[in-house]
């Protein structure tokens, strides 16, 4: 036992442990929701979709429905007992379409039937009269029209207009960035079981468990302490899951109440993609002044986010947009509006980075434009307009940046990824190769953590220590594959000095910890895991007490290490200790809680520190691309990481990696495209293209910063990871629009939309022929003889 | 009745619906939920399991081949006589597969929710591989997509699962799995009938012929890649089918003296060896022809038969010259490929006809066959444009041209005026321009989601521009999928 306590704890903080889930994900044991044993008499729901963008609901007819055999009910919005919209914070989203629908995919009514092929065949039979209203399906008609869902808003620091008429150079431009599909694998779902007392249980595949059971009670019309929500784990969230997940689970408990039986309600994977919100496509205007080194004086923004039909978080998204406009650099002076243009499309969400990726790339273009402009190397733009340490350090929010690390992770990355020698010999490469041209591009990333909505930061946490020693670990974080729980877990397995495998992980559940924050921000192991500590400390402060009293020593000789505590002299099993607590009528059961501090942000004024800290990160990306088809190919990416203290370097570089794709993903082949009626016609993995397994680059190297502690007091000083390593994955894009500029000599800026799709890149490199007035490559060579 | 191994357990089906997939035969009727649905269109991978068959080699010698599905297009008609291994099969005396092991090592998954997909390719991957190699991991994983790692990890257990020979408990069942499989060998036409629907499954070649003559209203199922959709995403119902694949004669390959004969049945992956030996640049294309799941299925007479203007294979084969051998009954007839194609979904097949056998010219190192593939994603992604060039050049001068496109029209064509500017006409830049202005006249693409009108037709002119970039100067450096 000596030598045990002598040994350190191999599965506390820091391991790289694997994902507590790991051997069950591969064996298929890993149970979700659509693999739950279900009641014979479970119904299977299915909703009916609007394929009108904008129209009246003239007539619904769900007669025909019931000649189908098997059908047990059919609803519309008559049928909702309570309260008939589910908008997260301001109504918008109706359950089931009152009068009216607005956008192609919006549930009309909804059938429960014995299966779900029974249950579309009669959604598919209502008969639905519409009278079609003229839609709004353009981003920028809407800025135009000041066609709304809410109302603009401004961040300003200085006089950016001054500021941009006394600047030695000047320049506007505008950008149209593509939305995103989330395409977790595992689509919506949710099952509800009807309890006693008008209750329900609600198993749903849901970010945010306590908000499913606030809106589940509200459409039901009963108290929130009838309702229960458990989630153990979601194949994927990735933000889509925050509020898009509440509507099966609404309306099955509509149908559960109403017929007393079990609903499930799995959405096929297009419905899944026509129904649910995606990230917000946004159309960006600017106007920037800066000097002969490309520093900027000034800038006005515009950054137009489309929303879709309904407020959902747009009024947080595009306030983050704006937050994240400065990206890594000082804007000088500067004026930013946000507008949240309504279209009439699905209500676009949450979605990793939450706006914050769609105001980087915009800076992120503005960086290049000027850089073409002054014939620079866009790598010397950007670090010019870094923020400085102790002067230009104040964003245009009014929080200084502090503890900033990019100037000394830019400079590592560039040694470690030979930037100079290999922009070199890309110009080398490029000027013996006419058809395929490599690209080069390093970009930085800071983004801010915590939810903007201050309030959200908190949460808590239950532990039950059982007399054998055994712990019961619970949190109100939920997890989607980012591996929360293991890093919760590590955290609880710390303090308490035991092996990981001694905490039986559980799943979220509103009637364990209540009143939760969604798992959203980057924030789950920030919030979740202080609270976890705050848990475990309370239980051990009690056990520490408890031994001191019942061993007549001092507290500072209890000692806890690698499952054994020391009693002075004396080394006893944690077990042992726990049992001798328990006969000695101590509560192994706590609660923990926890709220971050320091942050305020006053809307009205635009000002204050919306954000505890600041994670950072760099990654510098080669690309080869063919001029004459618009095809690319990632060959490089170098990426430095700032993660804190890591509390799991398999898992966070896992969140680095697999946020790097992702966000490479949506700036190149993730491509949404609506057709003129408003209907998405990439609906499906079949047209919509998230990176597969070729476009990987060839050549991948991650490091997280090593030795760096977060200066704030963090859950052992790590940093938040989920979404910051989204937003490397905008060196990618630099590196195509890189490549592109090389056929004219990288003077013009190739106007190259994201995504940067093949047809998009090729259109940039005719651009850069008309720049250059050089035809394809073939007409300049003479005919060699064969 | 139809009869099957499900991991280790013997079925006998006779009245399920035909109409069935594999994925809810294992998940609703068999209770076994490891396998999951991500699509249900093939496009995901999450639905991934195993098939294992009987297979002789040159010596006579019986051995199990294993090969990745995507059992949302399946039909379970298609597993008549052979082993369907499943997630659930892996595990073997409480201790997970090495496959399985390398995952979880690897910290390959994050959410699951694709990763038995992924175990399963890695699995046959594992059976198929003979030592890590990057390229055959990423042939094996390009149809299963994961959105959480970004997939280094999960190429990671492919090096570790391919590192060493990991005898298996499939390895030492190996002859009593044969002998299972034998004994449930078909003998006669299989059938599943469930009142209202049923399929048919032939085993020789008369049996369909005749078969197809008394049924003509029959959809005629290869691999189902294609006709499951109808199912899985149309949400039809296919109360007759005729399941093909049974029949030995139409998955040959033969090599005449002059033609590679390749029977309609035959999956592509077993296409890809002639081909490949004949035309590179089809070999190249058939590595990007959707995934290696849908290509261990789908077939090439399938690829033929749906008539879809955006399939892979009929440019390229249009371009080769290639014929199609249709039958009916006894009746048998020759067409050019070219003939085929009328007009959208429109086919010269008569009623009761089928596709038995595709005769593709072996190559003539007079002509120089090129192929272009152009798609969003560069891995499992349908064209915007696909590309065909095969051209008799002799003393510089075009002596003989079959260009061919898909993507650009209703069907896959030749571009007959692309091909006048070139014919007679010296190869140089000014023919190559006309030639280009020529392809303007011979399409009016549609613009859609994959891509618009303007990019086709540019990308097209530009495609033949790359070809003679690739002929005239061949250390110019042409093609990004080289460095994947």
């Amino acid at each position: 036992m000596a030598e045990l306590f002598r040994q350190d704890l191999t599965t506390g903080v820091g391991r790289s442990l694997k994902h507590d889930s790991a051997d069950k994900h591969v064996s298929g044991e890993a149970v979700y929701i659509d693999d739950r044993l279900e009641f014979p008499n479970q119904l299977h729901v299915y909703a009916r979709l609007s394929d009108r963008a904008h129209a009246r609901i003239v007539s619904v007819d769900t007669g025909p429905c019931y000649a189908i055999p098997g059908v047990r009910i059919v609803i519309t919005h008559h049928d909702i007992p309570g309260l008939k919209d589910i908008g997260p914070l301001l109504p918008g989203d109706p359950l089931l379409a009152i009068d009216k629908v607005e956008f192609v995919g919006q549930p009309v009514l909804a059938v429960a039937a014995c299966d779900l092929e029974t249950a579309r065949t009669a959604a598919m039979a209502a008969i639905i009269e519409y009278e079609d209203l003229e839609p709004v399906l353009d981003v920028v008609q809407a800025l135009r029209d000041k066609h709304f869902v809410l109302d603009s808003h401004t961040h300003r620091r200085g006089d950016s207009a001054t500021a941009l008429t006394s600047a030695p150079h000047r320049l506007q431009g505008s950008l149209h960035i593509g939305g995103q599909e989330h395409f977790y694998l595992e689509t919506q779902i949710s099952s509800v079981m009807p309890t006693e007392d008008g209750g329900m249980i609600v198993y749903c595949s849901t970010q945010n468990p306590t908000e499913v059971q606030k809106l589940v009670a509200e459409v039901l019309d009963v108290p929130m302490n009838k309702i229960v929500v458990d989630m153990r784990r979601m194949g994927g969230g990735f933000g889509g899951k925050e509020t898009q997940a509440a509507s099966p689970a609404c309306l099955c408990a509509v149908v559960a109440r109403l017929t007393g039986q079990p609903a499930k309600m799995r959405l096929p994977r297009v419905e899944d993609m026509l129904m649910t919100g995606k990230r917000h496509p946004f159309y960006i205007e600017y106007d920037v002044g800066f000097d002969d080194r490309g520093r900027l004086h000034g800038i006005n923004f515009d950054l137009a986010g489309n929303c879709g039909c309904s407020p959902d978080l747009s009024a947080s998204i595009v306030d983050r947009a704006m937050f994240h406009a400065d990206n890594a650099y000082y804007l000088g002076d500067a004026t930013i509006h946000g507008h949240r243009c309504k279209t009439n499309t699905a209500s676009n969400t949450a979605y990793r980075g939450f706006g914050g990726p769609q105001g980087m790339v915009a800076i992120e273009e503005v960086m290049d434009h000027i850089a073409r402009h002054l014939a620079l190397d866009p790598l010397a733009v950007r670090k010019v307009n870094y923020y400085g340490k102790t002067e230009r350090n104040v964003t245009h929010y009014h929080q200084t940046v502090e503890h900033n690390m990019l100037e000394e992770m830019t400079a590592e990355l560039e040694a470690s990824s030979d930037y100079a020698e290999r922009r070199e010999s890309i110009r080398r490469f490029n000027a013996g190769s006419p058809v395929l041209k490599k690209g080069l591009a390093l970009t930085p990333v800071k983004f801010g953590i915590s939810f903007t909505a201050s309030f959200l930061n908190q949460a808590g946490a239950l532990i039950h220590i059982y007399t054998d020693g055994s712990i019961h670990l619970n949190h109100g974080g939920t997890e989607m594959g980012q591996g929360l729980n293991t890093k919760v877990a590590q955290v609880v397995a710390e303090v308490f000095q035991v092996d990981f495998r001694r905490i039986q992980i559980t799943a979220t559940n509103t009637d364990k910890v209540p009143n939760t924050s969604p798992t959203a921000a980057s924030s789950g192991a920030d919030l979740n895991g202080k609270a976890a500590q705050n848990a475990a400390e309370i239980l051990k402060r009690r056990l520490v007490e408890f031994a001191a009293r019942h061993y007549r020593i001092t507290e500072e000789d209890v000692e806890f290490r690698n499952g054994h505590v020391r009693l002075r002299e004396e080394i006893i099993s944690f077990e042992a200790l726990v049992q001798q607590a328990y006969f000695g009528q101590v509560s192994l059961s706590s609660t923990g809680f926890y709220r971050t501090p320091k942050i305020y942000y006053d809307r009205s004024l635009a000002r204050g520190r919306p954000f505890y800290y600041f994670a950072f990160g760099a990654a510098c990306v080669e690309v080869i691309i063919d001029t004459l088809t618009g095809e690319y190919k990632m060959l490089r990416t170098d990426i430095l990481h700032d993660v804190g203290a890591s509390l799991n370097p398999a898992i966070d570089i896992g969140q680095v990696e697999g946020g790097f794709i992702q966000g490479m993903g949506w700036l190149t082949t993730e491509e949404l495209v609506w057709n003129a009626k408003g209907r998405l016609m990439t609906n499906s993995p079949a047209g919509y293209k998230i990176p597969a397994v070729a476009d990987m680059p060839l050549d991948l190297r991650v490091k997280l910063v090593e030795n760096r502690k977060n200066p704030e007091d963090t859950v052992f000083h790590s940093k938040a990871v989920g979404e910051p390593p989204f937003m490397l994955g905008i060196a990618a894009w630099c590196a195509i629009k890189d490549a592109v500029a090389s056929l004219a000599d990288y003077r013009v800026q190739p106007r190259i939309d994201a995504p940067a799709t093949p047809e998009r890149v090729l259109w940039g490199c005719e651009q850069m022929r008309q720049a250059q007035a050089v035809r394809p490559p073939a007409l300049d060579m003479e005919t060699v003889p064969q | 009745m139809i009869q099957f191994l499900v991991n280790q357990e013997l079925r006998s089906e006779h009245a399920l619906d035909p109409n069935m997939t594999v994925l809810q035969y294992l998940r609703e009727h068999l209770g076994k939920p490891g396998t999951k649905e991500g699509c249900a269109s093939g496009d995901c991978g999450a639905c991934t399991v195993v098939v294992g068959e009987r297979v002789t080699d040159q010596q006579g010698q019986e051995s199990l081949r294993y090969r990745s599905i995507n059992s949302c297009l399946t039909f379970v008609c298609s597993l008549h006589g052979k082993q369907l291994i499943s997630v659930e099969g892996l595990k073997h005396q409480g201790q997970l597969h090495s496959v399985q092991q390398a995952m979880a090592d690897c910290h390959g998954s994050q959410c699951g929710f694709c990763t038995s997909g992924f175990v399963m390719s890695l699995f046959a991957l594992q059976k198929n591989s003979d030592g890590p190699d990057l390229h055959q991991a990423q042939e094996a994983l390009a149809g299963n997509l994961c959105r959480c790692t970004g997939y280094r990890p999960i190429l990671d257990a492919a090096r570790q699962s391919c590192r060493q020979p990991c005898r298996d408990q499939f390895d030492e069942q190996q002859a009593q799995i044969i002998a299972r499989l034998k004994a449930i060998a078909p003998q006669q036409t299989g059938e599943l009938n469930s009142g209202d629907k049923r399929c048919l499954v032939p085993l020789t070649l008369d049996d369909l012929a005749e078969l197809y003559e008394a049924h003509p209203e029959a959809r005629l199922l290869a691999g189902g890649t294609d006709l499951a959709l109808e199912v899985t995403q149309q949400h039809k119902t296919l109360p007759v089918m005729i399941h093909v694949s049974q029949v030995a004669e139409l998955k040959r390959v033969d090599r005449t003296d002059t033609h590679l004969e390749i029977g309609a049945a035959t999956p592509l992956t077993d296409c890809y060896a002639a081909l490949n030996e004949q035309y590179p640049d089809f070999g190249a294309l058939l590595h990007r022809f959707a995934s290696l799941q849908i290509r261990n299925q789908g077939t090439l007479g399938g690829n033929i038969g749906n008539a879809s203007p955006i399939g892979d294979s009929p440019p390229l084969l249009i371009a080769l010259d290639a014929c199609i051998v249709l039958r009916q009954g006894e009746r048998q007839r020759i067409l050019a490929l070219e003939d085929y194609f009328i007009d959208y979904r429109i086919t010269a097949r008569q009623e009761g006809e089928f596709i038995e056998k595709v005769l593709v010219p072996l190559a003539n190192d007079a002509w120089t066959f090129r192929a272009y593939k152009v798609s969003k994603r560069l891995d499992d992604d349908i064209s915007a444009v696909c590309a065909a060039f095969n051209l008799r050049i002799e003393d510089g001068t075009v002596s003989g041209a079959r260009v061919a496109f898909g993507g650009m029209a209703a069907i896959a064509k030749r571009a007959r005026h692309c091909e006048d500017a070139l014919l007679g006409k010296p190869w140089n830049a000014a023919t190559l321009e006309q030639a280009c202005e020529a392809l303007a006249e011979d399409f009016t693409p549609l613009s859609d989601f994959r891509a618009s009108k303007e990019y086709r037709l540019l990308t097209a002119q530009n495609l033949l521009r790359k070809y003679f970039i690739e002929l005239q100067t061949p250390h110019i450096e042409t093609r990004v999928t080289a460095y994947v």
